[in-house]
């Protein structure tokens, strides 16, 4: 954080690349300066020069961020990839410190000692879904938290296990020996905690013989590929390459779609085409585009833990700002590819009384809706 | 101090006068060229000295090596006739002044090692297989000034390249790839008409392609293209390695097409015409030039100097023609096996 | 009295903060100048709830101070009498555009970027005069201190581009001024007695803005830009009277600074040009070269060929590279007095920059704006500084101080000046014309609630 005085706070990193819109999640929502990118780093230097004392309302400023990225992608100045680098540095030194905010604390203890953030028993993990344990197959499939205990995620690993099977991959779980990838512990200063959990699973995986994983999250993929030593793939790329090659095809689906860009595929890595091309491959399907897009794309506000604590809730959510923005396209399915995204723009479609008029539909979703031969 | 090698009477006796009589950019008949050679020769004003576009053409027209580019270049210095306006000159002596970023030396730099010169945003492009344990040197610590010949003012050139000459000899190198046409160019021509001692061998950048290519000839896929070279000024000044750059295309599949504007007929890219504030001429020439590639059915516009990338890229891209550098294509060709 | 339950029921418990971190980033903006926190930071979503505050703070003689996103770097928006900020940045609506009168109503929170992504979204041939300052800068507070655009070579500061105004006056009453006032239309402030006057340039002390009208411009579907160099700063005076007769320009800035070396020991005179077909591109073009031919030929001056990535830096718009200067020092900071000077004064100006970065052994950078066709231009006297460097904060501080006095040395006027500097201009003011300003504000704000300190006239 040695060069976190850089920040001028001329702005550029509230912004999507052509400036149309508030694009940073806990911006959007609070409005206050203090909330935006440039003031938090100042918020940061102060508490850490003293100048500013430790409060809930500078712990919700801190873990209010996201970590979508959206800043150091449009930040004109050269440390503009070290801006999340620094918001997760501060992080750590506050739960260094012993000032974890509770809804953080909770979340961290959760998964140090139930391997989840919900602290719900682990035997639940994979009790529910009926797939191969891995045992040398071509592929391991990592669930990762969400998709293993809650509801839209789960409905996202049931219907990709279903289309692996129908596509004849050769592909296995972890079920109960997942534990949990760690990306949002990571993005939640808990560096000890996080490599804890990489090396349990590398040793799981490694001693299993594991050589390529598929992510259905891409907050899991992006720890993954962390990991070093593995192949990762996201299941978006698994999907094109299945319809690439004629092992599934889809079948006509009359509906116009959007596709909603997740962070931690989008700008964390830059897997933005292959999501699109499985939805352009549907017959009939229309795809149209939000108008922050790609790179652009608005975050729904779950990263960084938020999915569970949510510091972004309340009508002007910006889960709620992005269903509003794909309804105004006339999409009637929000494509999803990522967990956190699904259920927070479920339950937003919900608030916002547009469960009727769009739908929260995952890939796989989409690809079984339509039917597949 | 160091004296251009020039011969006066092999100008007086020369019946053909090719250095003025083929210039693409001054029209002379044989009569005329051979007026104007004498006042050059003479160290008399000249319309050649203010209406010289610089190309460097003459430097390969003349079969009997007697530099008349450079005569050119040191009456024009004499005689306080600048090509470009001077605050233009001013631009260019001070970008090429060492820096904070600048370092003189490379520690650990070994052989076989390429110099970068002034186009560090390269640097990310010299690697692969073609690229394997290949060291670089770069920075205005290394560069060849050449380019002052545009600008009136080779005594620049003469005044920094012992320099320079000593940095690269520091790490004890005995041959050095060139990336840059001018660096091969300054090191050979330039420096052997002045008698400005190289200790060191230049290595031209498309006899390391070759060579290169060469060793990895199984893993080559033809490419199949029909492909236009854009010959930068430089080139000029060292035609014999060109034919390597035949054995490339050839190793890679590449047609070098026939057209108007290629080998001795080349033309300038304009990005120092420009410079030199002859707009009209400068989009003469890209115009010129691009349309002879279009009508050739070049596919790739092929550049090996990054300044003639930075004038032509977008003129050849708006023909529907792929601008690519020769390195770039070098890799296509091995990317595909 | 709960002047923060007051607040609450007038915007929601949302929009109001009293807490240290609020209060921490409303006491100071990116320059170097006082701090002083507020007592509530406030964010109202309409016209009436700046009302209601208005009256608030009137009844209980609370200083207001109404922000957009507080880039002067100047500290115009700092509350040094403390008080209520009022972030007006909620109230972001574009509320009309009308095509063929080229005139949009906008709320004083819309940025610079937004405005900008509109117009191209939905109506590609209309623009708004855009500073270089960052895309959230509020277009309101950029007219608000007579900022410049890039159509400001053409039509002047960016204040003479409004068409109306909606204030809320000091003592809470909502005023409507110009056609506005009496019209559906936005067309103009005139031809009604110009009381827009009363509201630009006088740093948030005679109301909010609730509403503005905004001329805005044809957008052209093409832009480029020759950049002309000089190394004798004498000419440039002359080098910008040739261009601006051609009245063939858009843009036209001046720049010299030492880095990066290729900008060194000479002067930039940048200047931007559009049209719908090359065909116009192309004549601008010639038009151009022609004007300052003789300097071409004559050595003294030439255009600088643009490689495609250095011009499209060129042609950026807002232009970051004016926004990295902060990151010079690696510091993230600058400070500069935008001086308004004659453009005859080019030269001595530019001296008088480097002797002040000498002295203070500081670096530098100018950037200029013609104004007009040359009716004027704003010189920047700019200094990086460092954040973490106590010492170079002060001499970019003495440097700043010294700009200032510069400026008024050359006959010219330090734009959005800070408290010092306005002082500085109010002693050297015609007294009459001071008293006048006095009597302005002791008439529409007798409370003295309005951005307390700014433009206050001694006895």
């Amino acid at each position: 954080m040695m060069d976190i005085h850089r920040c001028f706070r001329c702005g550029y990193c509230k912004f999507p690349d052509d400036f149309s819109k508030y694009n940073c999640p806990p911006y959007a929502r609070f409005r206050f300066e203090s909330f935006s990118p440039g003031g938090r780093l100042w918020l940061t230097r102060a508490f850490l020069n003293g100048e500013v004392d430790f409060s809930k309302h500078l712990s919700e400023i801190i873990f209010s961020c996201t970590a979508c990225k959206n800043c150091a992608e449009n930040c004109r100045m050269g440390f503009k990839d070290e801006i999340v680098d620094w918001i997760v540095s501060a992080r750590r030194e506050i739960l260094e410190r012993g000032l974890a905010p509770p809804f953080v604390r909770d979340f961290l203890e959760n998964i140090r000692k139930y391997g989840n953030p919900w602290g719900l028993p682990r035997k639940q993990r994979a009790d529910w879904l009926r797939a191969k344990k891995y045992d040398g197959d071509d592929y391991l499939l990592f669930l990762g938290c969400e998709c293993s205990y809650e509801d839209r995620g789960r409905s996202m690993a049931k219907n990709f296990v279903e289309i692996l099977e129908r596509a004849g991959v050769s592909f296995g779980i972890l079920g109960e020996n997942e534990c949990c990838d760690g990306n949002e512990v990571f993005m939640l200063g808990e560096l000890g905690l996080f490599q804890e959990l990489a090396e349990r699973n590398k040793k799981t995986m490694s001693e299993l013989g594991v050589q390529k994983v598929i992510a259905i999250s891409p907050h899991a993929y992006n720890a993954i590929k962390s990991y070093e030593g593995f192949e990762v793939f996201h299941y978006s790329q698994i999907l094109w390459d299945l319809i690439q090659s004629g092992e599934i095809k889809p079948g006509e689906l009359r509906k116009t779609v959007t596709y909603h860009d997740p962070c931690f595929l989008g700008r964390y890595n830059g897997i933005y085409e292959e999501p699109r091309e499985v939805l352009n491959s549907v017959p009939g399907l229309r795809l149209v585009e939000m108008e922050r897009n790609r790179k652009n794309s608005f975050c729904c506000g779950g990263g960084s833990g938020n999915f569970v604590f949510d510091l972004l809730r309340g009508s002007y959510s910006p889960a709620r700002e992005r269903v509003r923005e794909a309804a105004e396209t006339g999409a009637e399915i929000i494509a999803v590819a990522c967990p956190a995204c699904k259920a927070m723009l479920d339950d937003a479609a919900k608030d916002e009384g547009l469960k009727d008029r769009v739908a929260v539909m995952d890939l796989s979703e989409i690809i079984l809706r339509c039917g597949i031969s | 101090m160091f004296e251009l090698k020039f011969d006066r009477a092999v100008c007086e006796d020369c019946t053909t006068v090719d250095c003025l009589v083929r210039c693409q950019y001054m029209d002379f008949d044989v009569e005329e060229a051979k007026r104007e050679i004498m006042k050059l020769i003479n160290g008399e004003d000249s319309v050649v000295l203010h209406e010289c576009a610089t190309c460097y053409a003459c430097e390969e027209y003349c079969k009997r090596g007697n530099h008349p580019f450079y005569l050119i270049t040191d009456l024009q210095e004499k005689k306080g006739i600048f090509p470009a306006p001077r605050p233009i000159l001013r631009q260019w002596i001070n970008l090429a002044i060492p820096g904070k970023k600048d370092f003189p030396h490379f520690p650990g730099a070994k052989e076989p090692v390429i110099s970068l010169c002034l186009f560090p945003e390269y640097i990310g492009s010299i690697q692969g297989k073609l690229f394997e344990d290949v060291s670089v040197i770069l920075g205005r610590h290394f560069f060849c000034q050449l380019v002052y010949l545009h600008f009136g003012k080779p005594s620049i050139i003469r005044e920094r390249l012992p320099k320079i000459i000593e940095n690269i000899a520091n790490h004890g190198f005995k041959e050095v790839v060139f990336f840059h046409d001018e660096c091969y160019s300054t090191f050979t021509s330039y420096a052997n008409a002045y008698g400005i001692h190289v200790p060191f061998k230049p290595v031209h950048f498309f006899e390391y392609l070759y060579e290169n290519l060469k060793k990895r000839e199984s893993e080559i896929e033809p490419l199949n293209v029909k492909v236009a070279y854009q010959r930068n000024c430089s080139t000029r000044l060292t035609p014999w390695k060109e034919h390597y750059l035949d054995k490339i295309f050839e190793l890679i599949g590449a047609e070098r097409v026939e057209r108007k504007y290629d080998r001795e007929n080349a033309l300038c890219c304009g990005g120092i015409i420009r410079s030199l504030q002859r707009y009209d001429l400068f989009v003469d020439v890209q115009k010129r030039n691009v349309e002879d590639m279009a009508r050739a059915n070049a596919e790739y516009c092929v550049f090996n100097c990054p300044a003639c990338y930075s004038s032509l890229a977008k003129r050849v891209e708006e023909k529907g023609i792929k601008p690519v550098m020769i390195h770039e294509l070098c890799k296509l060709a091995l990317k595909r096996a | 009295m709960d002047i923060y339950k007051a607040l609450v029921d007038i915007v929601g418990e949302e929009f109001v903060s009293r807490n240290e971190e609020e209060l921490y980033i409303y006491s100071r903006d990116s320059g170097l100048t006082e701090r002083e926190k507020p007592d509530f930071v406030v964010m109202p979503g309409s016209a009436e709830e700046v009302q209601k505050i208005v009256l608030l703070a009137n009844k209980y003689k609370i200083p207001l101070i109404p922000v957009g996103a507080s880039l002067t770097l100047s500290g115009l928006a700092v509350p040094i009498r403390k008080g209520i900020v009022v972030d007006l940045r909620r109230m972001d609506r574009i509320i009309e555009v009308n095509r063929l009168g080229r005139y949009a109503v906008i709320e004083p929170g819309v940025t610079q970027g937004k405005l900008k992504a509109f117009l191209e979204r939905n109506y590609p041939d209309l623009c708004h005069s855009m500073p270089d300052a960052p895309p959230s800068a509020t277009v309101v507070g950029n007219i608000l201190i007579h900022g410049q655009g890039n159509l400001s070579q053409l039509y002047g500061f960016n204040s003479t581009m409004v068409t109306g105004l909606e204030i809320v006056l000091p003592t809470g009453k909502i005023c409507r001024i110009g056609s506005c006032s009496l019209s559906p239309y936005w067309f103009a402030v005139e031809p009604l007695p110009y009381l827009a006057g009363i509201f630009l340039g006088w740093f948030g002390t005679t109301g909010i803005i609730t509403k503005l009208g905004l001329r805005l411009y044809p957008r052209k579907r093409l832009r480029d830009i020759e950049v002309f160099v000089l190394d004798d700063p004498e000419k440039v005076a002359d080098v910008v009277y040739r261009i601006t007769h051609t009245e063939m320009a858009e843009d036209v800035i001046t720049m010299e600074q030492p880095y990066p070396m290729m900008f060194r020991d000479v002067v930039l005179v940048q200047i931007y040009f559009n049209g719908d077909s090359e065909e116009e591109i192309e004549f601008k073009r010639k038009m151009l070269w022609n004007s300052v031919m003789n300097y071409i030929r004559s050595r003294d001056g030439g255009f600088m060929f643009l490689t495609p990535d250095v011009q499209e830096d060129f042609l950026e718009k807002p232009a970051s590279s004016v926004t990295r200067f902060a990151d010079v020092m690696k510091g993230g900071g600058f400070v500069y007095c935008g001086a308004i000077i004659p453009v005859e004064k080019f030269a001595e100006a530019l001296r008088k920059l480097k002797e002040i970065a000498k002295r203070h052994e500081i670096t530098y950078g100018h950037v200029g704006r013609i104004v007009g066709r040359g009716h004027c231009m704003m010189f920047s006297f700019s200094f990086p500084f460092n954040r973490a460097d106590r010492a170079s904060m002060e001499r970019a501080k003495e440097a700043l101080h010294e700009s200032y006095l510069a400026t008024l040395e050359l006959g010219g006027i330090p734009w959005k000046p800070e408290l010092f500097a306005q002082k500085m201009i109010l002693e050297r003011m015609d007294k009459n014309a001071a008293e006048l300003m006095k009597q302005i504000r002791g008439l529409l704000d007798p409370n003295g609630i309005m951005n307390p300190g700014n433009w206050e006239v001694e006895p």
